[in-house]
């Protein structure tokens, strides 16, 4: 019970024990705000290589469904959470559009990967530079592609930004700077014995 | 190997082999567009060619540095007597205009596909050819984007896109893949000069 009082009251929480009974209270905003972020059903827009991530996100080694966003939903008219995963190509842009309108209020868009957030190298006449431009985007997850744990940063992002009913876009930074993670590399490469 | 075949077009063809070219086992005649189905159709029905196998047909653009500007290029593959040739024939002005050259669809129905996507890419017309639509590019598409005089980032959008005043902070036009940015973005060429 004690999620349930979450948000921004930043109540005190207390377990209750054995036959312990009790009541929590919370703002109906707040409720409808919890039960909307652990019952993400998502529409998977899968476009390109990023898919394969997206299959090891689903999987149970990563399990998705520990955050209540377990059943993807093969009609934009059921779901919740929109993942667009993969190059949105200029050509297609028109259909992930239509998509987006058809999906029911309340509805959240999560951008999964460089290409789908920039556009990434593909610097051309033929692909969308980030789906921003066709559809507002909720979490940008960057990666080529993102690691499995930093698309689960990306949900627990988005349902925080749901708990809090914020709808600024938000991104998600790397862990380590990449720089630093390349310089790791070259000392692995040595097989330098010194660590950090 | 299969330098015997290209003996075999020039002793058939003659002076409508205009140049021929071998090199570690590749084999390339260029030919004179005219005949240009003629020899397709020569290559799969003489038996000392026996070219049943179509493997690729595609155009290279030669703007500025050669006329005609267009070479469209044929791979061909023989599964019976494991040879292989190229043929190329030379078509278009400078302005891509008359570029235009005989369908091979007649020969081999693998070429279906691809003089399609050759039309689409570069705007080589192929007479005779049943479906002459864009493959990849939709109809909309104005020009032809592998041609060198279309510019690599001119977007025609099918739908209005969203106004997005700013990338935002790790995507923006000095992060992440800029040498590709670097090499190719002329409007930011422009801007700094």
């Amino acid at each position: 019970m004690g999620e349930m009082t979450s948000g921004s009251g930043g109540s005190s929480i207390r377990v209750l024990e054995g036959s312990e009974t009790g009541f929590a209270t919370t703002r109906f905003d707040d409720l409808l705000n919890w039960a909307k972020k652990y019952s993400l059903f998502q529409y998977p827009f899968i476009t390109a290589c990023c898919a394969m991530e997206f299959m090891a996100m689903a999987s149970p080694r990563f399990d998705m469904a520990r955050f209540g966003a377990e059943a993807p939903r093969f009609s934009p008219r059921q779901s919740d959470l929109l993942w667009v995963v993969g190059t949105i190509s200029q050509r297609q842009a028109p259909a992930l559009r239509r998509i987006y309108e058809q999906m029911a209020d309340p509805k959240w868009v999560f951008s999964f990967g460089t290409c789908a957030s920039c556009g990434g190298f593909y610097d051309n006449y033929t692909t969308i530079a980030g789906i921003d431009k066709v559809i507002p985007v909720d979490v940008y997850v960057p990666g080529c592609p993102p690691r499995p744990e930093a698309v689960i940063d990306g949900l627990l992002l988005l349902q925080d930004k749901i708990a809090r009913g914020d709808r600024e876009p938000a991104i998600v930074k790397p862990r380590q700077d990449p720089a630093v993670v390349a310089g790791n590399l070259v000392r692995l490469g040595k097989k330098s014995t010194t660590e950090t | 190997m299969s330098k015997l075949v290209l003996d075999i077009l020039k002793s058939r063809f003659g002076d409508d082999v205009l140049e021929t070219h071998s090199q570690f086992g590749d084999d390339t005649a260029v030919v004179n567009p005219a005949k240009w189905r003629e020899i397709a159709q020569f290559l799969r029905d003489d038996p000392r060619c026996a070219m049943n196998m179509f493997v690729d047909i595609t155009a290279v653009d030669w703007l500025g540095q050669r006329t005609p500007r267009f070479e469209v290029v044929l791979h061909v593959h023989s599964l019976d007597k494991a040879h292989r040739i190229r043929l190329k024939a030379r078509v278009g002005d400078d302005e891509g205009n008359g570029a235009e050259i005989e369908s091979v669809f007649p020969v081999w129905k693998g070429a279906n596909w691809f003089e399609r996507e050759t039309f689409d890419m570069f705007g080589v017309v192929f007479t005779g050819h049943p479906d002459l639509r864009r493959i990849l590019m939709y109809p909309e598409f104005k020009g032809h984007p592998l041609r060198k005089d279309y510019p690599a980032q001119k977007i025609q959008p099918l739908i209005e896109l969203r106004d997005v005043p700013d990338r935002f902070g790790p995507f923006g036009a000095d992060e992440g893949m800029s040498f590709g940015r670097q090499t190719h973005d002329y409007r930011r060429d422009e801007e700094t000069n």
